[in-house]
């Protein structure tokens, strides 16, 4: 199963060569700043958003130590806000997102067997957006400038009477920025998932990674706005006087929480649909079947992304809105569970009928399915808007979404790593680490959140930076931050596991799991081009199904190899018949450009240096205008007559 | 659509198993994509003039403002609606290879669309005395709502501009290369149908109490 079209190659040395010379970047300081390749877009997507992970994960750290003992000290109620306020927006616009786009750009050409995405310099633009507003955001912490009004940031605390100073400038004017990135990126995975799929590819061939990154793409297209609107709102509220949440001017408070919601609930499942993508990638390669139900799984995504947008009031069920609202939103929450369980069996019902292979990405699938079905639980209690009322702003929330997002983001993704570890770095990773790094993490998290479900029920209340020694809270905090620790070690071995496998790991083969997807048919790191050949495919298991195989050995055809230019193939969208040869676009700076331009544009909107804004506005349009100028070609090529 | 055929060439054996659409280029998809997350930005903003409206109650507009006259509104819109079709011309001229259609359609709309911004500029003049973006929230929602479709206006616009200077110059588009053509007109019908919805919102919502 691990013979490879690389190791046999069925394009001819001449061809190969050719590819190299037209694929390959030599490495340089200019080719580092200018690279299209998706494979180094994803690596970088991967470490950065990894790196924001880690200072969300050491503000959270700070809290917890603050919170080990009723009556601390530590850190001042400013530093507390603006930390809470960080960790929350770090770990869900800075981390999770980006890390499974990441995980996306990475993948889905690879998976789809193409040669890269369908817009390469739109995907080098992204990185570099989400790199700039990573950094715009957290560059506040130091200066005592963050933001400080929680991840939600509701008005009437958020508005500058309230909240002066720049932290909730640096909040919209940074989720604004970053959401040019995120619409990019979103807009990309659908087109590249539309037309560029290798031939034979038709729509119930798709893997289920893939469909998981487009609905959660289409549910970014669809709800970024919501929330791209609001922080406009909110800016100009708070900078050139607007009265969009002023209720003594006709505004109204509320707006701000419906149009927030209407974007935060379909994001978290942005947030978790790739990550169950994930768990639908590694459970082949480790029960030796494919995932039971395809169709279903693939229907039960659909719905999700849909039903996602009718449920946001569940969010505010605390906030006096008519009780008929609260009975149709409390459906609606109540049946998105219907999806949401048809793939946790779908799951199951695959690890029961295949043959477990016990590795590390499995481990953390486990305990992902056990972690999140708990905060399956509590989250069908929260439906509920009589309990919803009861615990509203208590620890018990907080508990609630740390095993939701914890438990259906965090563990996929470190299935991810593990599992892809080998495709993308060449090596392999230390198994007897990655099972200490994942028993360790999976008793901190338990230990840390679940502490929080009875402290919480106890009555106390999220966001405080200190507490009294109230009957049940101190001990049991005490627990929760002794978890914590034990959990930050965890991961700590995940990342020493990662470092050692770069560094001395033992070089992996083009397929080590027996895995279905087309990766696997890559070697290990891929090529510059990916495949040699590109795949003709016949199942949906096209690693696993020898037609599929030979495709890109003996079955080779030279309008498979396009080894006279940059090409790929471009296929209809839903059978994937082969439609023509696409040439792609070469390296270039003007990504890097543009996004430093943008860097500056936002950088003079937060200190009203609007002069230069005005000026770094003229350079983005230019730099679009000479980005899309036409090539030239002659007159009878183009077809013209007058 | 078709030219022949009709109903019975729908229905043909070959139009039946073949998949449609067929042939719409990458380009074509981002810049569809592009326009339903712009779309939905128009329709958060549009949303958000009504939630604040009713949530609002009284007389609207509020504070004894009076409801916005019609006549210059609907000049704008006699001009704006109209600016497709030269884009449309300009696009079919384009794909049989005639390079003055795309020219001479593209000018046209330029001067339409330009004509509008004038008339923009003009309508703010007059509002701007009565009351402005910090008067209240019913101002904040006329000038950010009417702006932001300005500004898309401008966007709309300097892609036309962009496309005729590209269009003067030899061997730039034809009827085998028009994919950009295609997807600044996409942008153009968008930010024209808009302007129906803020039109009714804006302007002739307030009149219905």
């Amino acid at each position: 199963m691990s013979t490879t079209a690389a190791s046999t190659p069925g394009a001819s040395r001449e061809d190969l060569a050719r590819l190299e010379e037209r694929w390959a970047e030599r490495p340089s300081l200019r080719s580092w700043f200018s690279t299209v390749d998706h494979k180094r877009i994803g690596r970088r997507y991967l470490v950065t958003a990894a790196l924001f992970f880690v200072l969300a994960g050491l503000s959270a750290l700070a809290m917890r130590t603050q919170l080990a003992r009723p009556e601390s000290r530590l850190l001042s109620p400013q530093e507390y806000n603006q930390l809470f306020t960080m960790h929350g927006t770090a770990m869900i616009f800075l981390f999770a997102t980006p890390m499974l786009f990441g995980f996306g750009n990475f993948l889905v050409p690879l998976m789809i067997g193409s040669r890269d995405m369908a817009f390469p310099k739109l995907n080098a633009f992204g990185y570099w957006v989400f790199l700039f507003a990573g950094l715009f955001m957290w560059a506040s912490l130091p200066f005592g400038a963050a933001p400080n009004g929680g991840w939600f940031a509701y008005v009437p605390l958020t508005e500058e009477r309230n909240t002066p100073g720049l932290h909730m400038d640096v909040y919209t004017l940074g989720l604004l920025f970053l959401g040019i990135a995120t619409t990019a990126a979103s807009i990309n995975f659908i087109v590249t998932s539309l037309k560029l799929r290798a031939p034979g590819m038709s729509l119930n061939r798709v893997p289920l990674f893939v469909w998981a990154i487009v609905a959660t793409a289409f549910m970014v297209i669809f709800a970024l706005p919501a929330l791209n609107v609001d922080n406009a709102m909110l800016f100009l509220d708070r900078r050139f006087g607007t009265h969009f949440f002023d209720p003594e001017h006709g505004g109204n408070v509320l707006l701000w929480q419906h149009l927030f919601w209407i974007f935060g609930h379909p994001d978290v499942y942005i947030i978790v649909m790739p990550a169950l993508g994930i768990v639908s990638a590694v459970l082949p390669a480790f029960t030796r079947r494919g995932v039971v139900g395809y169709a279903l799984v693939v229907f039960a995504m659909a719905s999700i992304a849909i039903i996602s947008f009718g449920v946001w009031v569940h969010h505010m069920f605390a906030t006096g809105l008519p009780p008929l609202s609260y009975g149709f939103f409390s459906a609606a929450s109540t049946i998105i569970t219907i999806p949401s369980g048809i793939q946790i069996f779908a799951w199951l019902a695959t690890m029961l009928l295949g043959r477990l292979v016990l590795k590390v990405p499995l481990l953390f699938v486990i305990g992902f399915i056990v972690t999140f079905v708990l905060g399956g639980f509590t989250g069908a209690m929260f439906a509920l808007t009589a309990f919803d009322q009861q615990v509203t702003d208590s620890y018990f929330v907080v508990a609630h979404f740390h095993y939701v997002l914890i438990g259906g983001a965090l563990f996929p993704i470190l299935a991810a790593v593990y599992y892809w570890l080998p495709k993308i770095t060449g090596r392999m990773y230390h198994e007897k680490l990655g099972r200490w790094a994942f028993w360790l993490f999976f008793t901190g998290m338990h230990l840390t959140f679940f502490p929080m479900h009875l402290y919480g029920l106890f009555g106390m209340p999220r966001r405080v930076y200190t507490y009294p020694d109230e009957p049940g809270w101190g001990g049991w905090n005490l627990v929760s931050t002794a978890g914590s620790y034990l959990l930050a070690i965890g991961l700590l071995l995940v990342l020493i596991g990662v470092i050692h496998a770069v560094r001395r790991g033992r070089p992996a083969p083009p397929d080590p799991w027996g895995g279905d997807s087309l990766e696997w048919s890559t070697d290990s790191p891929p090529k510059p081009y990916n495949f040699p050949v590109l795949p003709q495919v016949h199942s949906l298991h096209p690693t696993w199904d020898d037609a599929s195989r030979t495709s890109m050995t003996e079955g080779a055809t030279d309008d498979r190899i396009l080894a006279r230019g940059r090409q790929t193939l471009v296929t209809s969208e839903l059978d994937g018949r082969r439609e023509r040869t696409v040439e792609m676009p070469e390296a270039s700076l003007q990504p890097l450009l543009l996004a430093l331009a943008l860097l500056v544009f936002f950088t003079a909107l937060l200190f009203a240096w609007y002069p230069v804004a005005v000026g770094a506005a003229l350079v983005v349009a230019s730099t679009i205008a000479v980005w899309l100028w036409p090539p030239r070609r002659p007159d009878q090529e183009l077809g013209v007559s007058a | 659509m078709n030219a022949r055929g009709g109903i019975a060439a729908a229905t043909s054996t070959e139009a039946l198993t073949t998949e449609q659409p067929v042939g719409r280029s990458a380009g074509w998809w981002g810049m569809v994509m592009f326009v339903a997350t712009e779309a939905t930005l128009f329709a958060c903003l549009i949303g958000s003039y009504f939630y604040l409206r009713f949530q609002h109650g009284g007389p609207w507009p509020p504070d004894g403002l009076t409801a916005p006259t019609l006549a210059r509104p609907l000049l704008m819109t006699a001009v704006l609606l109209p600016s497709s079709l030269p884009v449309v011309w300009a696009e079919r001229g384009i794909r049989r290879g005639q390079r003055w259609r795309l020219r001479t359609g593209l000018a046209v709309t330029l001067v339409l669309g330009v004509t509008f911004l004038i008339l923009v500029a003009t309508e703010y003049a007059e509002k701007l005395r009565e009351f402005t973006i910090t008067t209240n929230a019913y101002g904040s929602l006329f000038y950010v709502i009417t702006g932001f479709h300005g500004f898309h206006v401008l966007v709309g616009l300097t892609m036309i501009s962009w496309l005729l200077v590209a269009s003067l110059r030899r061997g730039t588009f034809g009827a085998h290369r028009h994919d950009r053509v295609r997807n600044a007109a996409i942008y153009w019908h968008f930010v024209d149908v808009v302007w129906a919805a803020i039109l009714f919102t804006i302007y002739l919502s307030p009149r219905l109490s």
